[in-house]
């Protein structure tokens, strides 16, 4: 019987539950032995002309080396059109770039001599805002000449909403918010006797961090070997890897000294990037009967102070129009440059900041008309029989059931009772005010549009090693692969190990984001497994003395189809007389289009402004799943993220670009009794677009629950007034609304 | 200084720096890297460890301080067969984890949870694992881990 769509427990866990994972911090490996310790001295203003002097601290106890701009013999590397510098090098354009790095022998040597670095900080007017920087009264780049460093469309119809009955139009803030995963970035490095740099790394992707690595240093890539050892989150901030570790590996070469690097939370939180940071304005049209003919939706892209990933506001205009079908649909996005941390992949990355767009509009123009948002989304869904569907933006979705996808969690949440209950509040003048949201979402996964690499060994004693280039950090993505492979080649679990991220080992891969391990490193190692059966099946037909075409795989040994009194051939007896791999590429990335709906139901003490997360009912459609069990903690994951950017996250800064949370105990993760039971619906469309049928999950639910929750906090205030109001959905900002819709009233 | 640990049944004794925490003797001097350190406010909880039968936060302790006493870390969780503990295998069975890094704090928070309440109800392990941040899970399953553990049911 097949494994595969059952609950299979991790393989990943007895390590982890027993000694705890091998973090970077954790190496205890011969090649670090007397490794220095780093950190890195970093800005504590948002922008100001820097001097230097380390003199003091080279004095300092256990002092190896400081390092500055100076010392630094590196060519420069572009951020976007313009260059980031590796240490700061005369102006500082963030709290938290870095400034110097301090290398000591002892840990506790580090705190106190980065603090003897004399740094003079001359300061420079701040562009804290995406408003501030579109007024380019203060440019941070001169040689641009602006701070919008990337525009796309803007030239719109005058006409577009000539024929509506009803038009809204809202900016709506996707707030900054910190991907922060619990381990926070780190990194050790090594110079060996033959030439090559060993890093090891907290990446999502060992073989795009070497090739920055080796870029930043000069040096040939098959000079560096990147290793991953076990990661401790990532939610996309760890894509690649950054300027810091190209800094290590030049210290460690100059220093002659293997190199230990952990940064603190409090550093965390102001230099690892951050995500969303989009000002989205929305302009939404159609008929009263809740037809909507047009859509536009204008993108403004805080990039932080260097430009590191542009592709955010594009990708959010590519996912515009979500799982609608509008006749007329314009978009146009800007990213500007702020004194702030650079913005970059975090959990869905481009796709929830145009599901939150969109799904709030719905919301607004169903307000606008006196319609259900349930209702109004049915109407304009795009219909099953338009996939595969083309959008105006020019995404080719694959397949979708969107409202059946809406009525499931409809049904399962109890949607006519709740807005009865809605209702008898409402006329009860009960102070605690019952909320529905809805989001359907339709997202895009394994969208970089490249392929992903496997490679397969049947071992001598018929064990399978397998290697894959997607690089899981929680996912459980050794458990799927290890579960697929057993069923493919009929051999037990125990008996297969997957081994990824080590660039000695897999040279060639692009490794895990966008939510694409399953759906193509998954189909690289389908295919591997594919052309090792092939093999095999030639071998065995010798020995069985039949025809390639008649043998099968049963079980795990080859025998002759209707005819297995003839005898059989083990994987571990065909092993031994021929080496059993294949080494693969699946190049056919076409991305796939994962869809969902979320019910959310919160309660808001109309006194107070608290809301409280009583309920989330989710569908999330990834096709077939392999390991509900990881399937489901994919989803739960995203629930809390995602419900979390709606209620409580936020990175803030003041009018002098300050970070003003830039600690755990000021940046709000959500607790264990902040969120509900997750309510899970199950529904399974395949894609036709790899051999698996798969679509992600990874970050599906995180696209929808935001809106959710968002919508759900907004319609609790309707009645009172409240069209709309940003997240996080803080008691303070509920109350202003509150109190803004009063006064209005 | 010098200071003396019982760590997981056996004595750690080391000279040290005053300023030393418990987390990195731990991790440092008896050399057992499950503990981890996830922030520097005390507001995270991976480096929770048992410290005489009671859950502490490892980084906001000296290592001074727990001269003398006894500390268990989630590599002592095991029983003397190698069993593991009631409620190590629930978290595996519930898939209480994910990447793994908050997870010995979150183990040994719930050990200490249940040691004071056996029986909870699923608000009592949400309130009761508050100071223990996850990332990854949403806490789903890690209520569903305590409440397995505790030999009650599980919401799946």
């Amino acid at each position: 019987m097949s494994i595969v769509g059952t609950r299979v427990v991790r393989v990943e866990d007895h390590q982890l539950i027993t000694q705890g994972g091998t973090y970077v911090e954790d190496l205890r490996v011969e090649a670090l032995t007397g490794a220095v310790h780093a950190m890195f001295v970093r800005s504590p203003v948002a922008h100001a002309r820097v001097t230097v002097d380390a003199s003091a601290a080279l004095e300092a106890p256990g002092v190896v080396a400081v390092y500055t701009a100076a010392d630094l013999d590196l060519a420069p590397h572009k951020a976007g059109p313009v260059v980031e510098p590796w240490l700061a090098d005369g102006v500082v354009r963030y709290v938290g770039e870095p400034v110097a790095l301090v290398l000591t022998e002892e840990r506790y040597q580090l705190a106190d001599a980065a603090e003897l670095v004399d740094v003079d900080y001359d300061p420079l007017d701040v562009v804290a805002s995406i408003d501030a920087a579109l007024s380019d009264e203060t440019v941070l780049f001169p040689d641009q000449g602006t701070n919008t460093l990337q525009t796309t469309g803007g030239e719109f119809d005058d006409k577009a909403f000539d024929d509506c009955e009803v038009v809204v139009t809202k900016t709506i803030l996707n707030q900054r918010v910190a991907p922060a995963p619990l381990e926070v970035r780190g990194a050790a490095c090594a110079w060996g006797d033959d030439g090559r740099l060993t890093l090891w790394l907290s990446t999502q992707n060992a073989q795009i961090s070497r090739a920055t690595v080796a870029k930043g240093l000069g040096v040939d890539a098959k000079d560096v070997r990147v290793i991953t050892p076990d990661v401790g989150g990532g939610f996309g901030a760890k894509i690649g890897t950054d300027p810091e570790s190209v800094v290590l590996g030049w210290a460690s070469k100059r220093s002659g000294r293997p190199i230990r690097w952990v940064e603190t939370r409090s550093e965390n939180l102001v230099a690892m990037t951050h995500g969303r940071a989009q000002q989205n304005t929305v302009t939404i049209g159609g008929r009263r009967d809740g037809t909507v003919l047009a859509f536009r939706l204008e993108v403004v892209q805080d990039a932080g102070a260097y430009p590191r990933t542009m592709f955010l506001p594009t990708l959010t205009e590519l996912m515009a129009t979500g799982v609608y079908h509008f006749p007329k649909v314009e978009t146009s996005s800007r990213a500007v440059v702020t004194n702030t941390t650079p913005i970059a992949a975090y959990r869905g990355a481009g796709r929830p900041e145009a599901t939150a767009a969109i799904e709030r509009a719905m919301d607004l123009f169903a307000a606008e008309i006196g319609v259900d948002p349930a209702e109004v989304r049915r109407i304009n869904f795009i219909r099953p029989e338009e996939f595969p569907y083309t959008s105006p933006t020019g995404a080719s979705y694959d397949t979708g059931e969107y409202a059946k996808a809406l009525d499931k969690v409809l049904e399962a949440g109890g949607y006519a009772g709740l807005r009865a209950e809605q209702a008898r509040r409402r006329e009860s003048g009960d102070p605690v005010a019952l909320g529905l949201g809805i989001a359907t979402y339709v997202e895009i996964t394994g969208g970089d549009s490249g392929g992903e690499s496997g490679r397969l060994l049947i071992n001598p004693d018929g064990s399978v090693t397998a290697y894959t280039g997607s690089s899981p950090h929680g996912q459980g993505l050794d458990t799927t692969l290890t579960m697929l492979l057993s069923d493919q080649l009929g051999v037990p679990m125990e008996r297969i190990t997957v081994r990824h991220g080590d660039t000695d080992e897999v040279p060639r891969a692009i490794g895990t984001f966008g939510s694409r391990s399953l759906q193509l490193g998954g189909s690289a190692l389908r295919q591997a497994a594919d052309q090792v059966i092939d093999q095999a099946r030639a071998l065995a037909a010798d020995r069985l003395e039949a025809s390639p075409d008649d043998v099968e795989l049963v079980d795990g040994a080859f025998q002759v189809r209707g005819a297995p009194a003839s005898g059989s051939v083990t994987w571990a007896q065909l092993a031994e007389e021929a080496e059993l791999t294949a080494d693969v590429w699946f190049g056919d990335g076409s991305p796939t289009f994962p869809f969902g709906a979320h019910l959310a139901v919160v309660e808001v003490d109309t006194l107070t402004g608290k809301v409280v997360l009583k309920r989330i009912i989710a569908c999330d459609d990834a096709g077939p799943i392999v390991n509900p069990l990881a399937f489901q903690g994919q989803r739960h994951g995203g629930l809390g993220q995602g419900a979390a950017q709606a209620l409580l996250e936020v990175m803030n800064y003041d009018a002098d670009g300050n970070p003003t949370t830039a600690t755990l105990a000021d940046y709000s993760f959500v607790t264990a009794p902040e969120l509900p039971d997750f309510e899970l619906v199950d529904s399974e469309t395949p894609t036709t677009r790899n051999l698996l049928g798969v679509k992600g999950i990874g970050e599906a639910a995180t696209i929808g629950s935001t809106p959710a929750v968002h919508n759900a906090v907004v319609d609790a205030l309707s009645h009172l007034g409240v069209r709309h109001l940003d997240m996080p959905t803080t008691p303070l900002r509920v109350w202003q609304a509150l109190t803004e819709a009063r006064k209005a009233n | 200084m010098k200071v003396s640990i019982e760590i997981n049944g056996t004595t750690v004794s080391e000279e040290v720096e005053d300023r030393t925490l418990l987390v990195h003797f731990v991790r440092e001097q008896a050399g057992l890297t499950a503990t981890n350190i996830g922030c520097d406010t005390t507001s995270c909880g991976a480096c929770t460890v048992l410290l005489d039968g009671e859950s502490v936060k490892s980084c906001t302790v000296l290592a001074a301080q727990a001269d003398g006493h006894r500390v268990t870390t989630l590599e002592g969780l095991r029983g003397e067969g190698g069993d593991l503990h009631p409620v190590q295998r629930a978290f595996r069975e519930e898939h209480g984890l994910q990447c793994g890094f908050c997870t010995p704090g979150m183990i040994m928070a719930s050990v200490s949870l249940l040691d004071h309440n056996p029986k909870p109800t699923r608000q009592e392990v949400r309130d009761g694992l508050e100071g223990n941040l996850c990332r990854c899970t949403g806490y789903h399953n890690i209520v569903n881990a305590v409440m397995n553990a505790s030999g009650q049911e599980v919401q799946r």
